[in-house]
């Protein structure tokens, strides 16, 4: 796997909010084609913060993003890492602003310079492909919070990602929801990074998981859920999985 | 908050192309505001309420959306007769209440009502999101479309924020009187719906960058008048040329 390149690739990133205390320090990280990665921290550890650098977002004090081999903020347009690697927010009310379903999932496909036809053929598919057939005309903000996260997941799964930065997308969904995205997201083969703080549903979704504290990814404790159930993420206390 | 109770029906005018239901309802605006004469005021109000009806509104919903509109009517009667000056009709104690007075009143409560309903009728009949799609077709600048649907998109949420802030409040044992602390309070929650607003908006504009947006609304609908459509405006707007009509023959300026 290490020959290929890769998608994302952090080296040395530092960043802080303005006026903030520093929240990233040397942080590395790379993310290859097909990798599924969880990412395991406390409430403000900066898991949010990671993924809008490297969604081009925020712009890191320190250190390089590259996305497929090419340096985020040298060039000045980077607008097609948007096209490459979708974010579904933490808050699914960020993400879906606009007054129907379908306008919303056909948003992305229209700003790619797709045409109205071929934008609401793409939605409709990428709807029915989630189950939500029979939403295209649903009111967004009626929606309930689990069909809000699912129809998030549509918007950005119209764009066709290669990669999904997803922001703790289990939070407010219940048992048979979260079986239900666990299997969606057992369908896609694209690679993702996934923040969340169940245990059980990062040993379900992902291959490893790296935790974060103190302003890094403790690669070197990368926690091996389905080996070793119980989870270690303190770097301090060097932990042998074989 | 804004509920729209009459937007799902299938009645003729929930049926007619959108596009001219807002053109009819700006116009019949204009002409009903314009007009002076009773006789244009009074059809104005019956074609109002034919389209209501045409339309199934419910009854009882329209009523509780026109009563705030007679309430402020009620205000008018009471004070405008007697504020107004021209030939005195009657007295009471010192004050005058003039015919004028009552011209004017009357020619409010029949141009509010007729608007308002014509308005229900027309515009209310279509849900937001349809009314956005609309004003994009018919050329309304889009930062104005775009504007009016996030703000009603948003309007629900930052509701949602302001609950949940005074529930917090109230769950900590504030209890709302005329009082510094009460004015105190209501001052930091509203500065924490503000902040929170703004936060709001610099998420949602991430969202939309993280999805290719580079300031350039694209809409998706195109509505296509059908044959039916043609007639059903003609026709509303065939009316419409009669009230001018009747206008013109009543107070012609000539
Ligand atoms: N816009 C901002 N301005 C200033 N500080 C911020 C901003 N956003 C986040 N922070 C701060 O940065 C730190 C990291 O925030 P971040 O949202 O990345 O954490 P997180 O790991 O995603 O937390 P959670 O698990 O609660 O979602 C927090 O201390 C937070 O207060
Ligand atoms: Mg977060």
């Amino acid at each position: 796997m290490e020959d290929q390149q890769p998608i994302v690739k952090l080296d040395n990133i530092a960043f802080g909010y303005p006026g903030g205390t520093p929240i990233l320090k040397e942080l590395s990280l790379a993310v290859y084609p097909k990798e599924r990665i969880g990412l395991l921290g406390p409430n403000g550890s900066g898991k949010t913060t990671l993924f809008f650098i490297i969604m081009g977002l925020l712009r890191p004090t320190a250190g390089t993003v590259e996305v497929f081999g090419s340096r985020l903020w040298e060039e000045k347009d980077f607008s097609d890492i948007y096209r490459k690697i979708g974010l579904l927010f933490q808050d699914a009310d960020d993400q879906l602003f606009c007054p129907t379903v379908l306008e919303d999932v056909a948003f992305g496909p229209l700003n790619m310079g797709k045409s109205r036809k071929e934008s609401i053929e793409i939605a409709r598919s990428t709807l029915a492909d989630l189950g939500l057939e029979g939403f295209e005309d649903r009111i967004t903000h009626r929606l309930s919070g689990g069909e809000k996260r699912f129809v998030s997941l549509a918007t950005v799964l119209a764009m066709e990602p290669e990669m999904l930065l997803l922001d703790e997308p289990t939070t407010g969904l219940d048992a048979r929801t979260r079986e239900r995205l666990m299997d969606r997201l057992a369908q896609l083969d694209i690679a993702y990074l996934l923040i969340s703080h169940e245990m059980d549903f990062l040993a379900d979704t992902t291959d490893k998981v790296h935790a974060m504290e103190g302003g890094k990814i403790l690669t070197d404790t990368t926690v091996k859920l389905h080996q070793h159930v119980h989870a270690h993420i303190h770097g301090s206390h060097p932990h042998e999985h074989k | 908050m804004i509920d729209e109770p009459f937007a799902a029906g299938n009645s003729p005018i929930h049926r007619e192309d959108p596009r001219s239901r807002v053109i009819l309802a700006t116009l019949f605006s204009f002409v009903v505001a314009l007009s002076q004469a009773f006789a244009t005021l009074g059809a104005a109000l019956i074609f109002a309420l034919v389209l209501v009806i045409a339309a199934r509104l419910d009854p009882k919903k329209l009523i509780k959306r026109l009563l705030p509109l007679w309430l402020f009517l009620i205000l008018l009667w009471l004070v405008l007769p007697l504020t107004t000056t021209g030939t005195p009709l009657f007295r009471i104690g010192p004050l005058a209440g003039t015919r004028e007075g009552i011209i004017l009143c009357a020619q409010i409560t029949l141009k509010s009502n007729a608007i308002l309903l014509a308005f229900t009728a027309w515009v209310a009949t279509m849900n937001f999101a349809k009314l956005g799609q609309t004003l994009d077709q018919l050329k309304v600048p889009e930062k104005i479309v775009y504007l009016l649907l996030l703000t009603y998109r948003y309007i629900f949420v930052i509701e949602a924020e302001y609950g949940r802030l005074l529930r917090a409040a109230k769950i900590r044992g504030f209890k709302p009187g005329t009082n510094l602390h009460t004015y105190k309070t209501y001052a930091y929650l509203l500065g924490m719906l503000f902040v929170q607003a703004s936060a709001r908006a610099q998420r949602v504009h991430q969202a939309m960058r993280c999805r290719g947006f580079q300031g350039k609304f694209y809409s998706l609908y195109r509505f296509e008048a059908k044959t039916a459509d043609w007639i059903g405006a003609a026709v509303q707007l065939a009316i419409m040329a009669l009230l001018i009509g009747i206008e013109w023959k009543i107070n012609s300026p000539l």
